[in-house]
This record gives C-alpha cells, sequence and structure tokens, in this order.
C-alpha cells in the first residue's frame, strides 16, 4: 500500500515539479542550452525514417493519450460501436508501431554511425532507452489488456485527473497489471528527465510563428520599435 | 515613406585577384572553433564553378529564396502552412557532404613514426570524427578552374548558354573566368529571418545588419534551407545556426569589417544607403525582367528633403544621413549604374553589389591592338568569351541590358583615362564612346577616381552608431560594467 502511494502519488508529483521547475531554470538562466540539437545536417538518409517516423507516430499518439484524459467520457460512447472502437485501436496500435520502428533506428544511428556518436551524450542515450522502454510498455498494453482506450478512460484518466486536482487516487491504477504500470513509472521518470534532456526542444515549438509577421525588425534605440515588422514582407 | 538606413556593400570583381586573405580574415577572427569548422562566413568562389556549398545556386534543388505565387511573395522553402511538418525533418537542407568535412592532418605521425623505409606522412584527419579520412573536397576545390570540367560544368548559370557558347567557355583554350567572393548580403527582404518560426534571426533598423539571436535560436534549421545564398550555417556542434555578422562590433565604431579590412585587392567598399521599406513588398511582386530597376528603385536619394524628414522621424542620425550622402556604395549602384546585386530573381534584394568582371572581355582581342573608334571598342564585348548571357544570369536575373551597361561603361572609362594617359586612343574616339555608354568625362573622371586611387577612408564611409549612447538612454550603464565580450554572458556550450 506503501509502496503504491509513493509510485503513484509521491513520484509523479516529484517528477512533475522537477520538470517544471528546473525547466523554468533552465530558460531562465541558460536559454542557449535549448535547441532541438538536430544531428539531419551531419547525416540525412537514416534521419528521414527515424524522424518522421518516431516524431508522427508519437505526436498522434501523445494526442490521443492527451484527448482520453481531456474528455474520458467522449473515448467512451465512441468505444460503444465495436467498429469505432476497433478503428480507435489500431489507429493507436499503429502508430505506436510507426514510433517504435522511428525509434529503434534513430537509437541505431546514434549508436553506430561515426558522426553522430559525437554529437551523442550519454543523456541522450539515457532518454532514447527510456522511450524504448515507453513505448514498447505501451504497445504491450495496448496488445494484451484490451482494449486499452476503455480502460485507459474509467481507471487511468481519473487517476491522472485525481492528481491533477491535487487529490490524488491511487486505487484507480493499483491493482492493475505490472505492463501498465511500467508503462506509467517510465512516463512520470521521462518527465521528469525532460528539463536534463534534449526533449526540452518540445517545450520551445515555435507556434507562435503561425502569427507572426514575415519580417522582423529590431531597432536598438527605439524600445518602442524594437519589435516592429517590416512592412515590406 | 519609411526610411531606414543600411550598411551596404560594393565589390569590384575587376580588382579581385582570388588571394582569399578575406576569407581567412574571418575565420580567424568568428570561425575558428569546434563546430564552425566547416563554415566560411565569406568565401571566394571561381566562376563559373560550382561554388561552395556545391551548386547553391541551383534553387530547383535548394528551393531557396521567394517566388510569387498568385500575386503573393512566398518562401520556396517553407512557409506557415507546412512548417510544422518539416520541422522533424527538412527536406531541403544542405548537409555536411555538400559543403565539405572538415579536417586537419596528422602531424604527430611526422615526428612519432618508427624508423622504416618509407618517409612517414601526416593523413588527414577529420575534425568531426577524429578518423582517417580521404579528402573528396573543400571549401575552395575548384580553384582557379582547377577540378574543370567536372566543377565548372556543373555551374548552374550555364543553363543560360546555348551550346555552343558553353562549349565555347568551357573548352580549354579558352578558358575564362573570375573570382566571386561572396558574404551574407543583409538582404532587405531576407528569407532567412521570414522563414525562422522561432523569431530567432532579425534584421537591426539602425544598419540593416541579419542576426541570429543565438539564446532564441532552436536548431530547426529553416533559415538555412531558406537563403538562397547559402549564408546561414548550422553549428553541428552548439545545435544552433550562425551567419556572418559582417563584425557588427567593428561596424558599430565606423570600422570596417575584417574582411573588407584586409582586402587585398581593396575590391570592397562600405556605405550607408538609405531605403524606402515600404517600396519592398512592391518591388518584389515584379517580373524578373524589371527586378534589377525594382531593386534600385528601393534604394532612396539621400539628398532629398522628403527622405531625409522621414530617415530622421525614423530616428536616423545626422551623420548616417551625412554619411549617406558620401556612401560610395550610393555611387556604383545610383549614380553610376556599375554594380549589380548578385541573383535578384530570388527576391531578396541583396545589399551587396557587384561590379561585373571586365578584363577578360578586353583581352580578347584577337590582334591584341587597340581599336581607333567607338564600335570597334565595344565590338569585344559580343565576342567575349565570358559570355553575356552568363553575366546576366549571375547579375541581372537573365536581363543582358544592365550588365551590358556596367561593362560599356568601364570599357569607356578605361578607354578615356587610356587616351588621357598614354594617348594611343584619340581623344574623340573616347569621348564618343563615353557617351555611348551613358557617362560624362566629369563622370569618368569620378568612376576612375573611386576605383583606381580611392583612400581608405572613400573606401570605408560608415558611420559610428554610438551604442554606448543608446545602451545609457536604456538601461543604467553602470550595469553593464564588468561584464565581458559582446553581450553573450553564457558559454556557447553545446546543450544536454
Ligand atoms: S544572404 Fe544573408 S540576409 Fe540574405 S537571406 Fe541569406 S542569410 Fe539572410
Ligand atoms: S581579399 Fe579581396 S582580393 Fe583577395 S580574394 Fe578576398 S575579395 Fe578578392
Amino acid at each position: 500500500m506503501l509502496t503504491n502511494t509513493f509510485l503513484f502519488v509521491g513520484y509523479p508529483y516529484l517528477m512533475i515539479v522537477l520538470a517544471i521547475l528546473v525547466s523554468i531554470i533552465r530558460y531562465r538562466y541558460t536559454p542557449f542550452s535549448f535547441s532541438s540539437l538536430s544531428s539531419q545536417f551531419l547525416e540525412n538518409d537514416q534521419l528521414y525514417w527515424g524522424s518522421n517516423f518516431w516524431h508522427w507516430g508519437i505526436v498522434i499518439v501523445l494526442l490521443g493519450h492527451l484527448t482520453a484524459f481531456l474528455m474520458p467520457g467522449a473515448i467512451l460512447s465512441w468505444n460503444a460501436n465495436p467498429v469505432r472502437l476497433f478503428l480507435l485501436e489500431a489507429t493507436g496500435v499503429t502508430m505506436g508501431m510507426l514510433a517504435l520502428l522511428g525509434l529503434v533506428s534513430l537509437l541505431v544511428r546514434r549508436l553506430t554511425h561515426s558522426r553522430i556518436k559525437v554529437v551523442t551524450s550519454t543523456m541522450d542515450v539515457i532518454i532514447l532507452v527510456l522511450l524504448l522502454v515507453q513505448v514498447v510498455s505501451g504497445l504491450d498494453t495496448a496488445l494484451r489488456y484490451r482494449w486499452g482506450s476503455s480502460w485507459f478512460a474509467t481507471n487511468a484518466a481519473p487517476y491522472l485527473q485525481s492528481l491533477f486536482f491535487f487529490n490524488p487516487k491511487p486505487q484507480y491504477v493499483a491493482s492493475l497489471p505490472l505492463g501498465p504500470k511500467i508503462h506509467m513509472l517510465s512516463a512520470f521518470t521521462i518527465i521528469g528527465l525532460i528539463p536534463f534532456t534534449r526533449l526540452v526542444h518540445f517545450l520551445v515549438v515555435p507556434l507562435h510563428y503561425l502569427w507572426r509577421t514575415p519580417q522582423l525588425v529590431i531597432w536598438n534605440r527605439r524600445p518602442e520599435k524594437r519589435f516592429n515588422s517590416q512592412s515590406g514582407r | 515613406m519609411d526610411i531606414r538606413s543600411q550598411v551596404a556593400m560594393v565589390f569590384h570583381l575587376d580588382k579581385c585577384i582570388g588571394c582569399h586573405t578575406c576569407s581567412i580574415a574571418c575565420k580567424n577572427v568568428w570561425t575558428d572553433r569546434k563546430g564552425a569548422e566547416y563554415m566560411w562566413w565569406n568565401n571566394v568562389e571561381t566562376k563559373p564553378g560550382t561554388g561552395y556549398p556545391t551548386k547553391w545556386e541551383d534553387q530547383d534543388h535548394y528551393k531557396g529564396g521567394w517566388e510569387v505565387v498568385d500575386g503573393n511573395l512566398q518562401l520556396k522553402s517553407s512557409g506557415k502552412k507546412n512548417y510544422l511538418q518539416r520541422i522533424f525533418y527538412q527536406p531541403n537542407l544542405p548537409t555536411l557532404d555538400e559543403y565539405y568535412e572538415p579536417w586537419t592532418y596528422d602531424y604527430d605521425n611526422l615526428f612519432s613514426a618508427p624508423e622504416g623505409d618509407d618517409q612517414p606522412t601526416a593523413r588527414p584527419v577529420s575534425k568531426i570524427t577524429g578518423e582517417y579520412i580521404d579528402i573528396k573536397g573543400g571549401p575552395n576545390w575548384d580553384d582557379d578552374l582547377s577540378g574543370s570540367p567536372l566543377y565548372a560544368r556543373n555551374d548552374p548559370n550555364l543553363k543560360a548558354l546555348t551550346p555552343e557558347q558553353e562549349l565555347q567557355l568551357l573548352s580549354i583554350e579558352q578558358l575564362v573566368m573570375f573570382y566571386l567572393p561572396r558574404i551574407c548580403n543583409h538582404c532587405l527582404n531576407p528569407a532567412c529571418v521570414a522563414s525562422c518560426p522561432s523569431g530567432a534571426l532579425y534584421k537591426r533598423g539602425e544598419d540593416g545588419i541579419v542576426l541570429v539571436n543565438q539564446e532564441v535560436c532552436r536548431g530547426w534549421r529553416f533559415c538555412v534551407s531558406a537563403c538562397p545564398y547559402k549564408k546561414v550555417f548550422y553549428n553541428w556542434n552548439t545545435g544552433k545556426s550562425e551567419k556572418c555578422i559582417l563584425c557588427y562590433p567593428r561596424v558599430e565604431t565606423g570600422q570596417a569589417p575584417a574582411c573588407f579590412h584586409s582586402c587585398v585587392g581593396r575590391i570592397r567598399y562600405m556605405g550607408v544607403l538609405l531605403y524606402d521599406a515600404d517600396k519592398i513588398k512592391e518591388a518584389g511582386l515584379r517580373p524578373d525582367s524589371e527586378l534589377v530597376d525594382a531593386h534600385r528603385e528601393i534604394i532612396a536619394d539621400p539628398f532629398n528633403p522628403e527622405v531625409i524628414a522621414s530617415a530622421k522621424a525614423n530616428g536616423i542620425g545626422d551623420d548616417v544621413i551625412k554619411s549617406a550622402q558620401k556612401s560610395p556604395v550610393y555611387k556604383f549602384v545610383k549614380n553610376w549604374g556599375l554594380a549589380l546585386a548578385p541573383h535578384v530573381e530570388y527576391r531578396t534584394f541583396p545589399m551587396l553589389f557587384y561590379v561585373p568582371a571586365l578584363a577578360p572581355v578586353t583581352s580578347t582581342q584577337e590582334d591584341g591592338t587597340l581599336a581607333n573608334n567607338v564600335d570597334e571598342l565595344f565590338a569585344p564585348l559580343e565576342k567575349a568569351r565570358m559570355p553575356i548571357e552568363y553575366l546576366a544570369a549571375l547579375f541581372g536575373a537573365g536581363q543582358e541590358g544592365p550588365v551590358r551597361y556596367a561593362l560599356k561603361k568601364q570599357m569607356a572609362v578605361r578607354s578615356w583615362r587610356r587616351a588621357l594617359t598614354v594617348g594611343d586612343i584619340d581623344i574623340e574616339v573616347a569621348k564618343a564612346a563615353l557617351a555611348a555608354a551613358g557617362c560624362t568625362p566629369e563622370q569618368a573622371e569620378e568612376i576612375y577616381a573611386l576605383t583606381s586611387l580611392p583612400t581608405f577612408d572613400q573606401r570605408f564611409v560608415i558611420p559610428a552608431s554610438h551604442r554606448e549612447m543608446a545602451i545609457e538612454a536604456l538601461k543604467n550603464p553602470l550595469e553593464n560594467k564588468g561584464l565581458a565580450g559582446i553581450g553573450f554572458r553564457e558559454a556557447p556550450e553545446r546543450g544536454l
């Protein structure tokens, strides 16, 4: 019981607080260290498959998790129809597979390509392995304990929401099998490690470009015109 | 009218001796660092040739610069519609192999090799992996047409020539070349700035220098793809993009940038241009045939009272306006029509202009004698070894007119000076040549003076920007006391 309280209450809070605090400190004091650290410049061909598969797969899977977390009811009513349930599960698994394929390819590239090895840090390897654990345990859960999307809505979503509202209810997940538990714990670990790794790049995804005027002109002497956009595009 | 000022540049190609002193000056000051070894913010190319990175002018491949789509100016490489899907992988990004793998030599082996029958050698070692490599290319691998026809023949500008002309240009007996020193053009409509989703790149209002804010750059690499001149570089070590900063700490204090200052051929000029930012958009939409003129029309007359008033309203100081009135760049570009921007058809409106090289043209006169009438004086232009179509592809968006005008005028000035000093050309013929080239004797003298005899201070008319005053106006000057460098307080180390 105590273990469960630590693993599913203490640990998540610890990791989330760590993520938020350290990210803010890192952003505030070492903005230079925020980068995608892209290695496309050094190796282009393997990255094409690895990066595209991984990012597209994981972004869609994460969006699925987010929807289920925010609107578990909607997922349940969607799943009421077996065809739709099957569609959702199949999409999830396919995207998970895609991400796995990409991840393995990226990991192999990191560990074997001579130029990429030069720009690989210990943290890079640690986070890639953790992500591998995360994706494999996720796929394992999806394939073995069906239907994951439904019980995510009935168990995981209320649990996560309870964390969110500072009224933790670990009992929702305490009796889950080992696979899903690993999946959750490694997820919290990854969240906690975000500010210590290159994962910070997804905190600075440049969405503001969508609203920006194309040209940026900055005046030194006129503070009021520092961020004046150029009228010619 | 929205007048801004720009430190602009002219390179007189006829005077470039291809010595690479400029490149070395820049390398020593700015890019002699891990991750930047391969970068040459200033490089000198032999033309015809493929350049650095290889075939940078082939925009079908690299998709740099702007294009007009349905009456709108759009980046060829990316835009709001598709940038998010290209953030994981840049389809048009040049990779290290398109530049070259930087290397050093295993010098130690020369000293430590055991005694043997052979001389020890210093094998090349990659500066990236530290492994032995076979050198396949370098930033000026085709210097002086070495490696031709492999390199020269792949020059994208040769598409403008007929097969006969191309053969003529490349056949060994007729080898012809000139040098093209290149730095960032600090464009008026910079594709790099517009492409950066993080907003890390910006153009400075006071002097038009285009910079990458290293603390905002996230290494998304859109700028590298978008710049048609391939003058933004990705630092593979820090994960940030970098580019020529026009030695702004020097320019701000009224000194010429390192590459300008060190130029052996004294081919470089720097001066202020005032320009009307309101005209940029309209100019960018004009057809290729009007682009050279449209570009020049953006540049405003520094003596026009309206222009001066608008400049002052924008906070441009009297010293800057005065120096714009003395600008050598204004003379070359606007008064004389001698200097042309590279590839205006990319529509970024470069602020670096080139006086096209003439030397190979006059030397083609077959019998080696000098002409004695105007028609013959200009005749070599038509029979030039360096076809005018080639120069037009490089400097005129395919239009021969502006290039022909610049070459004719240079020739006429030469004949004029030759008539005066050597006397083997009839002065009346020289006068007629000047008239035919749209030039007066007074202008010819001015051109001669600024081309052949300029002093350091005539080549570089750079107003100090008084940053110290700007800092005082904005914040407590003591706040900066004891800080090192040029405002960057974090060691530029690779992130976790
Ligand atoms: S030449 Fe310089 S200013 Fe122009 S687009 Fe390229 S990097 Fe930007
Ligand atoms: S230093 Fe001057 S003359 Fe020498 S290559 Fe550079 S631009 Fe040409």
